[in-house]
């Protein structure tokens, strides 16, 4: 049994998840809990934000995220691939960054328009 | 070859620089830190005493009632924020009445105008937020409070328009004396030769001393920190107010305001190892809260936005050391210049140039000498001025630091003035940028951008304050391309 | 000669209160809406706060800060909202605000109402007095979030932080993916004041320990922070002696309180709450100021954006009717909300039983963290009404809900909000 803080949403609910029975939850507060309490102890995942540099805009920094969630084990090498790239002005939100992260389909893209 | 070089450029420095200015010499100032003011003159009381407190007949005791008197016309020319209050001196019993009755004597003895003993109704009267249990307090209305370092900053810039040299990061490292008895002066920047040399080496002095073989000078080094509070403590009273010195003759906790309208509380007062020791230490911080609460019930400590600390330049010596030194002609020390160092800074300056008549050195006044100087203060500006200076100059129309009203406008005049500023606490010593509630924290990277912009460096190059104070490391993801 | 404006509602701050009040104020008949906002851009602090986790109730979406913030912006430029940027408020004195900015210079600007909603500012090494040497990697946590986020800039490698507030446990996650490392995390309380989730996804993910019980006793460095002593506290949060660990760092980041940012509300004479540091304001988010209204942190400090946004909609729904209003002198029965055992502050301070129409809402905050309570209101001794809740934290900023009708049976003037608990601290 092992006790695990649910992330979904800022409630935090103490989610009770039982490895040993088919991964069976309880103590969520939602159906969104109960699937994050199964998939957090199979095949953790998290949505990335950072930032990438950016050319003639007012500041040298757009911020960006992943339009998915990326297994944890591969958070680095997510990272990792935003450190070459160089935007030009103008961007909007939802443009792509660098596409097809830890080839799971998921984007980088841009969260602020710039 | 320089008729005098000045090591250090605290107010001491700064003071003898700006008197030597009027005269037609070649002066050079020779200053460890990366900044002038950077040591005892930028954390001390601010305060220019009535002079009641220095033992009769010393050297201090004349120069701080000289010195205030100096300072007056000095804070006009140029443009020093100072303002006139009362100091108050309390006694709550029998031993403090008999202690505040010789700071009297002292006071009458050593000139102090205005000085007189008063009952504790006429004192609440004069100032309400004293501590009503008080029995008679020692008034004097003759002090002042000054903004300590644009004091020092403002003489030193006016020195350098008077064709005076600055020299930052110089610190002298070895005096050697030669045949013809000038001095060849090695710094972290150069060799410098001059005629003449003057100690003003503040807590460093006896260092100085000691590389011409002076061994007769001990630094005792003795640190006091300060509480700064609020603005809206700031006029919980309207005087300087101490409590009675204590058997030791320690002048205890103080508060008073300020010129930026803030109100500090302290020092206190322990041994440190040197001069930069600077930390401040609890417990004793906590007590200054006890012993100004003594003093001034109503302080409310919740509002506290700052704490600094400052080691005091005493040596051994107990007055003012202002003289040639008997074992090396030519080099004057003005050493152990503790308080009422700030109050007879001017004082001691005209001191040092007499000492370099009676040395020989022909002391010729300049022609034309600049002895006015102005700083825009966009926060005090009337509306129709605020108006034309933005018209003028648009940058005047953006304001950087919130707190405190500072425009973009002061921030690169600031830059571009002599003796340029180029860390960030060096404007915000120079445009109180920085100084307000939330201490630089809105203002900072924004001044850092400013500063990284007119200097035409890297904002990976700009200090926080002292050499090494470096603020980034790196561009983010190792971008070394952006890595400057 | 100043540049006089007038305008029916201005707004002081363009971030997300500032911008949710004026949309609002334009949705509700204001014809000609201001927002005066001091960065070069809109949308305040949410610009530099790239993580999500921002628009769940509001949207029913999982934005970034800058996400949040456009969807205000593009619907501010749509209405019709005017915003003045690079512009800073230097005085209000009634409904008439002085500014300046570089393109016009001075402006004097009248409004038929005013919106206060200037967010906040963190709280400093010097307000909370650690004691040690002056180096420089002292930073708040906000301060270096900029630095990195915006300008680009990593602000130092060996990390300590302290103070687990949600702001310090971002910036633990931040640095880390920056390359730093974040060596731990310091609080003095024996539990976090940030959301589960944070701790979670900031802390555990990067295996980077939180010190409960403990603080930052002394900084050490010459020039550059060095490294940091850390003690446990006892319940009074004083440091235990002999309990010292020296961490070797260079940087410290200060997430230890955000305080609102009042300065002008001060000046302007307009009444400050002790307990929120922000203005007093009745049910509809009107100072005691007649036509001056107050929103989002500047007010109280909130833990979610979704929560400012509404509580800014409705000041700005409330500015709009006044200023279309004509009557603008009534009076009203006013009940004065006070907070009662456990219970830290309220927000409203002040209810118009005139002014509610079909209930109230008054948010609070808990003075510790409870597995269970009920919440009650209290006319004197009598029970008005009550609600029970779950799981109450200092962090997690409560809402009850009054029926106007209850508001009715009040015979003083005056109700309590409380806290009664089944069972005291959480371990």
């Amino acid at each position: 049994m092992t006790d695990l803080i649910c992330i979904v949403c800022p409630k935090g609910c103490h989610l009770q998840v039982d490895e040993e029975n088919e991964y069976r939850v309880t103590n969520f507060g939602c159906t969104r809990g109960e699937a994050y309490g199964k998939k957090e102890l199979t095949d953790p995942t998290r949505v990335l934000t950072s930032v990438v540099y950016i050319r003639g805009a007012a500041h040298p920094c757009c911020p960006v995220k992943t339009s998915g969630a990326v297994p944890k084990p591969q958070i680095r090498e997510a990272m990792a691939m935003l450190k070459s790239v160089r935007l030009d002005a103008p961007v909007r939100i939802g443009d792509v960054v660098v596409s097809d992260v830890c080839s799971k389909g998921i984007d980088w893209v841009v969260t602020k328009d710039m | 070859m320089y008729d005098v070089i000045i090591i250090g450029c605290g107010v001491v420095g700064a003071a003898t620089a700006y008197e030597l200015s009027k005269y037609d010499l070649s002066v050079c100032v020779c200053e460890r830190s990366n900044d002038v003011a950077n040591g005892a003159t930028k954390a001390n009381s601010a305060i220019l005493h009535a002079g009641f407190d220095c033992p009769i007949g010393s050297l201090e005791a004349r120069l701080n009632v000289e010195g205030v008197k100096l300072a007056k016309e000095i804070c006009e020319k140029l443009d020093v924020e100072r303002r006139e209050i009362p100091t108050f001196v309390l006694a709550f019993d029998d031993r403090e009445m008999g202690e505040i009755k010789s700071l009297y004597e002292r006071g009458l003895a050593n000139g102090v105008p205005g000085v007189r003993i008063i009952e504790a109704e006429e004192a609440l009267r004069l100032e309400p937020g004293l501590n009503p249990n008080l029995k008679a307090a020692l008034y004097a209305p003759s002090s002042a409070i000054v903004n300590p370092w644009e004091y020092a900053i403002a003489m030193a810039e006016t020195a350098v328009r008077n064709g005076t040299e600055v020299k930052l990061c110089s610190a002298v490292t070895a005096i050697e004396k030669m045949m013809d008895g000038a001095f060849k002066v090695a710094t972290e920047t150069g060799i410098f030769e001059a005629k003449y040399v003057i100690n003003a080496a503040g807590a460093f002095s006896a260092d100085v001393y000691a590389l011409v073989g002076g061994n007769d000078l001990r630094q005792t080094n003795f640190c006091g920190q300060y509480y700064v509070l609020d603005k809206s403590q700031g006029n919980i009273i309207n005087s300087v107010v101490f409590p009675c010195p204590d058997e030791h003759g320690f002048k205890g906790v103080l508060i008073s305001p300020t010129v930026h309208g803030n109100l500090i509380v302290g020092p206190d007062s322990y041994e440190v190892e040197n001069g930069d020791c600077v930390a401040t230490v609890s417990p004793m911080l906590e007590e200054l809260k006890n012993q100004g609460h003594r003093s001034v019930p109503g302080i409310d400590f919740s509002q506290i936005i700052h704490e600094y600390a400052g080691v005091r330049p005493n040596t051994q010596i107990p007055d003012f050391i202002i003289e040639e030194s008997k074992l090396c002609p030519h080099f004057i020390n003005l050493a152990g210049i503790k308080s009422p160092g700030l109050s007879s800074a001017p004082a001691i300056a005209v001191e040092a140039a007499d000492i370099l008549r009676n040395c020989g050195l022909v002391l010729k006044r300049k022609k034309e000498f600049i002895d006015s100087r102005r700083r825009i203060k966009f926060r005090e500006l009337s509306s129709d001025q605020k108006q034309n200076i933005i018209t003028k100059n648009p940058l005047y129309g953006r304001v950087i630091c919130r707190c405190e009203t500072v425009t973009e406008g002061e921030i690169v005049e600031a830059i571009h003035r002599p003796i340029s500023p180029r860390t960030i606490d060096a404007i915000k010593r120079r445009c109180n940028a920085g100084m307000g509630r939330c201490q630089g924290g809105f203002c900072g990277p924004r001044v850092h951008e400013i500063l990284a912009r007119e200097l035409n460096v890297s904002p990976k190059n700009i200090l926080m304050d002292e050499q090494g104070s470096f603020l980034l490391t790196s561009p983010i993801k190792e971008a070394d391309d952006l890595d400057t | 000669m100043t540049l006089t404006l007038e305008y029916d509602i201005v707004v002081v701050g363009g971030g997300p209160a500032g911008l949710a009040a004026a949309c609002a104020a334009k949705e509700n008949g204001a014809k000609r809406v201001l927002i005066l906002e001091r960065d070069s851009e809109a949308g305040g602090i949410l610009n530099q706060c790239i993580h999500n986790g921002f628009g769940l109730h509001y949207f029913k979406e999982e934005l970034t800060g800058p996400e949040y913030a456009s969807r205000f912006i593009k619907k501010a430029h749509q209405l019709g909202v005017e915003i003045k940027l690079d512009t800073m408020v230097l005085s209000i004195e009634g409904k008439t605000i002085c500014a300046v900015n570089a393109t016009e210079g001075l402006m004097e600007i009248r409004a038929g109402a005013v919106v206060l909603a200037m967010g906040c500012r963190e709280r400093t090494r010097g307000a909370i007095a650690i004691p040690g040497d002056r180096p420089a990697g002292i930073f708040t946590a906000g301060t270096a979030q900029r630095y990195i986020n915006v300008e680009g800039w990593m602000v130092g490698k060996r990390v300590v932080i302290l103070g687990s507030g949600d702001i310090g446990l971002i910036m633990a996650r931040r640095m880390t993916l920056e390359g730093a490392k974040v060596l731990a995390c310091i609080e003095l309380c024996p539990y976090s004041n940030g959301l589960n989730r944070n701790i979670v996804q900031c802390l555990n993910d990067y295996n980077i320990p939180l010190f409960l019980s403990h603080t930052i006793t002394r900084i050490i460095g010459k020039h550059r922070v060095e490294q940091v002593i850390i003690s446990e506290v006892g319940t009074d949060k004083k440091p235990i002696p002999g309990t010292e660990i020296a961490i070797d760092c260079d940087t410290v980041l200060l997430s230890v309180g955000l305080i609102p940012e009042n300065e002008l509300t001060r000046a302007a004479g307009i009444p400050i709450d002790s307990r929120t540091n922000g203005a007093l304001v009745y049910e509809n988010m009107e100072t005691e100021v007649p036509g001056v209204f107050s929103c989002g942190n500047v007010v109280h400090v909130h833990d979610l954006v979704d929560f400012v946004t509404a509580e800014s909609q409705r000041a700005g729904k409330a500015a709009a009717e006044y200023a279309k209003s004509t009557e603008k002198v009534e009076s009203f029965r006013i009940l004065s909300i006070k907070n009662g055992r456990k219970v830290n502050y309220t927000v409203p301070q002040m209810i118009r039983r005139e002014k509610v129409d079909k209930t109230v809402d008054v948010f609070f905050r808990v003075n510790n963290v409870y597995s269970g309570g009920t919440i009650r209101v209290l006319d004197g001794i009598t029970e008005l009404c009550h609600f029970n809740r779950e799981h109450l934290a200092p962090g997690e900023m409560e809402k009850i809900t009054i029926p106007a009708v209850l508001l009715d049976k009040v015979s003083g003037d005056e109700l309590t909000v409380e806290l009664a608990v089944r069972e005291e601290m959480k371990q």
